[in-house]
């Protein structure tokens, strides 16, 4: 992980000693709530449904064993003894207090944390593929170049206040595990043919209450280049994004309103201007950022052939992933344990946690946008060991990529904006897909449950996708399928299927038909794959919705025909 | 009272100067003024709300790409808690908000002592003097 100098140091301390001070103001009544919200979402501070919510920032999802034992301190001085590592690689604290939120951020600016700009209209955490540094695929190491991308986005003085939030990913890989096609901008890492490095710009993708897939608007950017480019991007977007209506107020409606070939054109206009100035980056400041990230010392070692039998052996087939080092591997701990909220760990966990990356993991993890953690660096020779040990904290469900490992946020429960809850969905489907061999036998199926249209549990891009509408003053759930995060996305890459937003099957259920409905969608799935290679997304592109819907809609069971129907 | 911070000073009352005011709203282009800027007394850019950003975009432009070198005063709802990045964006001028604290505002001009980004304020990026 990076490592800051005495300048990122202060530039924090400085945030610590600012926010402390208009917390002052507002609990004095001398800072207006209306005055107040902006610079507090901006340190991630929200006002939820009982108490407030910190999201604490993990650049691009990196964590270093010290950094998760202090969120582990936080969750037990300052919470109930829990945190929720969202999709956003971030993790979010439920029950702090408001007076206690300066002490919770100096706490975190000991160990180089922060929760700048985790919320509010302005550039937020960038997130990245989390298989960064060690992935056979890597094109480039994503992480330095997000570090880059941090240290540009923080405080920048032109975008705070922008028309709505703004979201960067970056994939340094073959693979798109970053869904880089639904961001504000998507950067993807590509070669020229002479080898030089640079960027595929993607912008105007996104989920929400418009979900669409972005546009590539460059397909060569090269790297010198990129800081003034993201810039210029973002200057048309300041100046021209809508501000009279927050649903129509995220880039991609700018991108969709102009097309997107006006909208490269603006931009490439106002980058004309910009380039080959003062922020183009150089050669120094590269070395010099890369030169602050720790890096495993890895010993000379050879492949391992260890046999995919038992439940050691499922667990290596679903959570371990290959490694570009010999002898090494990534392992995922799941923390998507039957349940258990998605993405929730316990102050105890994530100590337990600190000690395994520490015996086995050179002292860094990874939080995945799937609300999963990652030790990138096991010794293959440690793997067992290390399986064991994991599943004690239960933290090794055999379930990556499957459909238990669902992505949910924290809904109804927990969140003001929610329509519906989220976590007791996802329980009752992990109750339901409780056979392992079964959902092997599935095989890759993305489940991701959003409790309302804002899609923080990303279920647009679900295989399976289940949303919270409110109908009426009751909570229902419309399904959607077909939904993808990306082109050879996921940990087992088995299709070329492009990323997608899911398609509506039809009216929406009640919360308890929920798993009654994923049961019978698998059921066709099961049926028409032309062999266990296709997968369900993929399957769903062949087959379209119409085979999904007849079947569940027309089923002799469905809980739908005797009752009213929901207005759609 | 409406307190006015120029030049990292609070500004006592002055006499109507010599020359032209132009006033730019969140919506304008500030290269509509670009010809009128030499003989302008002062330049204001309008916040009718702190959290429209678009006045930001606008400083940097009058003076990155237009030259512009005279005073440029943000006007509106101007608060202490923006006026940081207001001054790294070009302002060199600040009509504060009715009630707010001059002295403190005038502290907030040093909220952060160091900076990543290539801003007005000061041209080089913080990767090009580390």
């Amino acid at each position: 992980m990076y490592l800051y100098d005495e300048i990122d140091q202060r530039i924090v301390d400085e945030r610590v000693a600012q926010f402390r001070d208009q917390t002052r103001r507002f609990l004095e009544g001398k800072l207006k709530e209306d005055d107040f919200r902006p610079l507090r979402l901006q340190n991630g501070l929200y006002v939820q449904r009982y108490a407030p919510m910190l999201r604490v920032a993990v650049p691009y999802g990196i964590l270093s064993s010290r950094q998760l034992r202090m969120l582990a301190h936080i969750a037990r001085k300052y919470d109930r003894g829990y945190g929720h590592f969202s999709t956003r690689q971030n993790i979010q604290f439920n029950w702090p207090k408001l007076e206690q939120v300066p002490d919770i951020l100096a706490d975190l600016a000991s160990v180089q944390m922060h929760a700048i700009q985790t919320s509010g209209n302005c550039v937020r955490n960038i997130t990245a593929d989390h298989f960064g540094g060690v992935a056979r695929d890597e094109i480039v190491d994503s992480f330095v170049w997000c570090e880059v991308l941090r240290q540009w986005s923080t405080f920048h003085p032109e975008f705070a206040y922008l028309p709505r939030k703004f979201k960067i990913a970056v994939n340094g890989a073959e693979a798109d595990r970053a869904a880089t096609f639904l961001h504000d901008i998507g950067l993807h890492a590509v070669r020229d043919a002479a080898g030089a490095v640079g960027f595929r710009v993607i912008v105007g993708g996104g989920m929400g209450r418009t979900p669409l897939i972005g546009h590539a608007i460059r397909e060569f950017l090269p790297w010198q280049h990129l800081l003034s480019y993201v810039e210029a991007i973002l200057r048309v977007y300041n100046r021209y994004g809508r501000r009279d209506n927050m649903h129509k107020a995220r880039i991609k409606i700018l991108v969709k309103e102009r097309g997107p070939e006006k909208f490269r054109d603006e931009v490439e206009a106002e980058w004309a201007q910009l380039k080959d100035g003062p922020s183009t980056l150089t050669e120094a400041e590269l070395r010099r950022v890369a030169g602050r990230f720790t890096r495993p010392r890895y010993q000379p070692l050879e492949d391992l052939r260890l046999a995919q039998e038992g439940p050691f052996g499922a667990w290596l087939k679903r959570n371990v992933f290959p490694h570009k080092q010999p002898g090494y591997a990534a392992v995922t701990l799941s923390l998507k344990r039957t349940g258990v909220p998605p993405g929730d760990a316990t102050d105890a966990q994530m100590d337990a946690v600190a000690d395994l990356a520490e015996r086995y993991s050179f002292g860094e993890l990874r939080v995945t946008h799937e609300q999963n953690l990652v030790l990138a660096d096991v010794r293959q020779d440690q793997l067992e060991v290390l399986w064991r040990e994991a599943r004690e904290l239960g933290l090794a469900t055999p379930n990556i990529g499957l459909l238990t490992n669902i992505i949910a946020c924290p809904g109804g429960d927990f969140c003001s904006l929610a329509n519906a809850k989220s976590i007791p969905v996802a329980e009752a489907i992990q109750r339901l897909f409780d056979d392992l061999d079964y959902l092997h036998d599935i095989g890759e199926l993305d489940l991701n449950i959003s409790g309302c249209i804002n899609s923080c549990g990303h279920h647009h891009v679900g295989h399976i996708g289940v949303l919270g509408v409110d109908k009426q003053g009751e909570e229902f759930y419309q399904i959607t399928i077909g939904g993808n995060q990306g082109k050879n996305g996921g940990l087992t890459p088995g299709g070329q299927t492009p990323a997608a937003v899911g398609k509506v099957i039809g009216p929406a259920f009640a919360q308890h038909e929920v798993p009654w409905v994923v049961e019978r969608l698998i059921e066709v799935y099961l049926e028409k794959r032309e062999s266990d290679a296709e997968r369900f997304v993929d399957c769903a592109h062949r087959l379209g919705i119409e085979p999904f819907k007849q079947h569940v809609y027309g089923h002799p069971d469905s809980p739908r025909k005797d009752r009213a129907p929901v207005p759609a | 009272m409406a307190t006015l911070i120029r030049r990292g000073k609070i500004a006592h009352p002055s006499p109507p100067e010599a020359g032209e005011v132009l006033r730019l709203e969140p919506a304008d282009d500030p290269a509509g003024v670009a010809d009128r800027l030499g003989a302008a007394a002062r330049v204001e850019v309008n916040f009718p709300r702190f959290n429209d950003g678009r006045g930001y975009s606008i400083a940097r432009l009058l003076r990155e790409r237009h030259g512009y070198t005279g005073e440029l005063r943000a006007v509106g709802d101007v608060q202490r808690d923006q006026i940081f990045y207001l001054s790294r964006c070009g302002f060199d001028a600040f009509l504060l908000r009715e009630g707010e604290d001059a002295e403190a505002a005038l502290a907030a001009l040093r909220d952060f002592s160091e900076a990543y980004q290539a801003s007005v304020e000061r041209p080089q990026p913080l990767f090009r003097r580390r």
